[in-house]
């Protein structure tokens, strides 16, 4: 329940997101039916917004949607799922479905409250992604409304929660950052996110 | 064009979750692998917040009521504000912080 309201309110913030970025409500909708990711989401829009390379921001927001994967991997033993079944489930592998399938206590568990956290999110994400892309169409410009500190704080508070994890995630985080920043002169936008991700490499050494 | 960007993320996005559903659970036992994925996010998560904090296409320029929304972001983060006060506070104190100095 109030795991519904919350991705409810980040649908909307969203659809307004992507609309105010430059996307159109159908283009909003469609990505938040079939990436149905929200980073990968915001990170797009996010280029298209910068005016930057559409390709480096399509890779950008499939660097982010890599964690999906890491899921899939937790997650295939835990739900044992086959075929077809397989090929659905994927679509609800999200940071809030793995959590709440690894939170409960054998296979059927884990398989109701999977499908049960899908079906709530899928529904909620969509519907308001569509409310928030429709509303700010009827908003003028970003700046007057303060849309342009929207996107940094959105993806601030998706980092803050694995910024606490521990002291190399932090360093990874400056450096990319530190990175990213470094390089806009020199490249397109969008090539210094890419870029950033070399920061990893300062989170592997121990 | 953007349309390509949009098809291509929701695909690639899919593909990505599929594979993790697949491929053989054996890679997870790599650590390096697996401490990879989580580090790059939080990586591309880091540069897309500052890039869009600081840079404004190829120039790095500094505004200062945005940034000063992003700290109050920060701050409401501290708090433990839920994600969508986060971003209304980032907002007000910009607008705020904007319409002040046209008053003043």
């Amino acid at each position: 329940m109030g795991l519904g309201l919350a991705v409810g309110l980040s649908g909307l913030a969203f659809g307004a997101a992507a609309v105010t970025a430059g996307l159109s409500v159908t283009q909003a909708c469609v990505l938040s039916l079939l990436a149905f990711t929200g980073a990968s989401q915001y990170a797009l829009a996010a280029a298209v917004a910068g005016g930057g390379s559409l390709v480096a921001g399509t890779c950008g927001a499939l660097l982010l949607g890599t964690r999906n994967a890491l899921y899939g991997l937790r997650l295939a033993d835990v739900l044992g799922v086959r075929g077809l079944r397989r090929v659905l489930a994927a679509q609800a592998v999200i940071d809030e479905t793995t959590a709440m399938a690894l939170a409960q206590s054998g296979r059927a568990a884990a398989q109701a409250g999977f499908a049960a956290t899908f079906a709530t999110l899928y529904a909620v994400w969509n519907a308001t992604t569509l409310v928030g892309a429709v509303g700010a169409g009827r908003v003028g410009s970003p700046g007057a409304f303060g849309l342009d500190v929207v996107g940094p704080a959105a993806f601030l508070a998706l980092l803050w929660p694995r910024l606490a994890a521990g002291r190399a995630e932090r360093r990874v985080a400056l450096l990319g950052a530190g990175i990213a920043l470094a390089a806009t002169p020199f490249l397109p936008p969008g090539i210094p996110v890419m870029l950033a991700a070399v920061a990893v490499l300062a989170g592997l050494r121990r | 064009m953007t349309w390509l960007a949009v098809l291509a993320t929701s695909a690639g996005c899919y593909m990505l979750k599929l594979a993790g559903l697949t491929i053989p659970q054996r890679l997870l036992d790599r650590p390096q692998l697996r401490r990879c994925a989580e580090l790059v996010p939080i990586a591309v998560l880091a540069a897309l917040c500052a890039v869009q904090a600081l840079a404004s296409g190829r120039s790095v320029t500094f505004d200062g009521a945005r940034i000063a929304g992003l700290f109050a972001a920060a701050a409401a983060l501290l708090k433990r504000a839920p994600f969508i006060v986060v971003l209304v506070v980032a907002a007000l104190v910009a607008v705020g912080l904007r319409l002040l100095s046209h008053v003043l």
